[in-house]
């Protein structure tokens, strides 16, 4: 089966956070196994209606991280199916260790759900931007990461991971973001999907980084640069095959993250091509460093995480063909 | 009633297993693992209620957690000698291809193992988890749990220890293997942890003390206590009072045997204060 094939519609703007909340909400209708964790931000998670709907099924944890992903790999053992909810970086870095020994090494069937990931969680800064989640959750033997792009696609991948037995990492954001997939969509785990047919360059894009593909393919097209813009959702497993069928008609790439360049999707795509076909590659991400205290677009802008930057990075690309 | 002779002769097997299997690669954790025995024959034979076989899920039998898994070598014996696995197969511990890793693991699909531990300090929140899917699947059995004593230095303990009086999870029994020893000396020259009965009673425990950590009778008694305790709206908390390396003389009292194996002589000192009384594997 080929790659699959998608058209966009933008719709309205909304946070990735809710298509959990929602996404979760459904669960708790349809999936009695299904059980949520909150270390004290159910309000930021948006899971308050899956706790209103099924309060029997919710545990509060408080701020205790490590002792919500122990508990969420002993839920495990009983048949239950728990989604742990807090901020990415208080979901990875800062438990890496109960993750990997109680439930990436144990198999465990937890669904680690993270929100405020990268630098557009804002004002808040650096000490809770994270950007090298996807590079510590990928390096987990076992762990799915995914990262969703819009609130369409994130309850979509939420109702999804319910039916996937493993341990999975899903990670979404805070700000509105526009929607453009559509509302009905089956989100398959590890596929990639394209939005737009190109020639000349194909640009791979996950979170929140796939609408601003999109604008930079418009803005290219008049340009007369066509570019195949790829959203890549899972991290892990990669689906090498939509990237190397691109690139072997277009023969450069550029990859497109709201992560460090070290550790994130740039890396895996960079390692499938030097295996199996060396393609000039630029890289859209963080090059190395914190974030700080900003607006979402103020910061996107001056870390070069944008549509502009993009099709400066596209350009870059092109001459090195 | 229990057969206390046969309860006796199956501890001092374990003891042959755990020197036998730590000698064997020259590596594993001989210390904990004896002053532990007599806990897990009488846990593994007296206290829970086992199905037959093994699954993951172990609805309706009482489950057990090993937070400290370096005492890896007590846990695989008494499984094996419980019926989860062959006994010959204590032969391949911490050999590679192995199913009886360093420490306990999933992974391999060992009978038994229901969680990986080794990195300290996690054990007491997966046992949270798992008595709290026991109630949600109305199932009336009991999980119980193992700490090593200088384990509690590990901070997540007491965001578990904390949270299982507030959530009312009372169908736990946490034991603390209270040896008084960890790797560096004893825990009151590396980090003194004062009492720890009142520590988990200020954290809303129910506490009680098995002064004779090592007499079987005595930890029967004590576990049944405990057991009478279970299901009154508090998690419930056994000070078992051990002696590192018991059963093997000059390994006992101290923290030198933690995680080091014996020599061919020691090795034959040890089994011969521990005649073979059920064979050994």
């Amino acid at each position: 089966m080929g790659i699959i094939m998608k058209t966009y519609t933008y719709t309205e703007k909304k946070d990735t956070r809710s298509g959990f909340g929602a996404g979760l909400a459904e669960l708790g209708r349809t999936n009695p196994n299904v059980v949520a964790l909150c270390a004290d931000l159910i309000g930021s998670l948006k899971m308050d209606e899956f706790i209103k709907e099924n309060p029997e099924r919710f545990f509060q944890i408080g701020i205790a991280e490590a002792n919500m992903m122990g508990i969420a790999a002993g839920l495990t053992i009983g048949g239950k199916i728990p989604f742990t909810g807090t901020f990415a970086n208080f979901s990875t870095g800062r438990v890496y260790d109960q993750i990997r020994q109680s439930i990436a090494y144990s198999g465990k069937n937890v669904k680690i759900c993270a929100s405020h990931a990268g630098l557009t969680l804002g004002e808040d800064g650096a000490t809770h931007q994270i950007l090298e989640d996807i590079g510590l959750m990928k390096m987990l033997p076992g762990m799915v990461v995914i990262n969703p792009c819009d609130y369409n696609q994130t309850k979509a991948a939420t109702i999804a991971i319910a039916d996937y037995d493993g341990p999975v990492y899903l990670r979404f954001g805070r700000p509105s973001v526009p929607i453009f997939t559509p509302a009905d969509q089956k989100f398959e785990i590890g596929k990639a999907i394209k939005f737009t047919e190109g020639t000349d360059v194909t640009i791979v894009a996950t979170g929140h980084l796939v609408w601003e593909a999109l604008e930079a393919s418009k803005a290219l097209q008049e340009a007369g640069i066509s570019a195949e813009v790829i959203n890549i959702h899972t991290i892990k497993p990669l689906d090498d095959k939509a990237i190397l069928d691109s690139v072997a008609k277009t023969r450069c790439i550029v990859t497109a993250e709201e992560h460090n360049h070290l550790g994130g999707l740039g890396e895996s795509v960079a390692r499938v091509l030097a295996q199996h076909n060396p393609t000039p590659q630029e890289f859209v991400a963080t090059n190395d460093t914190f974030g700080e205290s900003g607006t979402p677009a103020q910061l996107m802008d001056k870390y070069g995480l944008n549509s502009d930057a993009i099709q400066n990075a596209v350009k870059k690309v092109l001459k090195r063909k | 009633m229990p057969n206390i002779k046969e309860l006796t002769d199956l501890t001092t097997q374990v003891r042959r297993d755990i020197i036998r299997m730590v000698h064997k690669v020259n590596s594993g954790h001989p210390g904990g693992s004896l002053g532990c025995a007599e806990f897990f024959v009488s846990l593994y034979q007296e206290l829970m209620e086992r199905k037959d076989g093994f699954d993951m899920d172990g609805i309706g039998e009482d489950l057990f957690f090993l937070s400290n898994g370096h005492i890896s070598p007590v846990y695989y014996s008494v499984l094996a000698r419980s019926g989860y696995f062959p006994v010959e197969e204590l032969n391949t511990f911490r050999l590679i291809n192995s199913r009886l890793q360093g420490h306990p693991t999933t992974h391999e699909g060992l009978p038994g193992i229901r969680i990986a531990s080794g990195s300290l300090g996690q054990g007491m929140s997966v046992a949270l988890g798992a008595a709290q899917a026991k109630k949600l699947n109305n199932d009336d059995h009991l999980v119980y749990s193992l700490h090593g004593d200088g384990e509690l230095q590990e901070g997540q303990n007491w965001e578990a220890i904390m949270y299982a009086s507030a959530k009312k999870v009372d169908n736990l029994i946490s034991t603390i293997d209270l040896n008084q020893q960890q790797i560096d000396g004893s825990t009151d020259d590396v980090l003194p942890m004062g009492s720890l009965r009142a520590k988990f009673e200020a954290f809303g425990w129910t506490v009680l003390d098995i002064e004779k950590g090592n007499d079987i009778e005595a930890i029967l008694e004590g576990m049944k206590d405990a057991k009478s305790l279970t299901g009154k709206g508090k998690p419930v908390c056994v000070l078992l009072h051990t002696v590192m390396g018991n059963g093997v003389d000059f390994m006992m009292h101290t923290h030198a045997w933690h995680g080091k194996a014996p020599n061919d002589e020691q090795l034959k000192e040890g089994l011969s204060q521990n005649p073979e009384t059920l064979g050994d594997y």
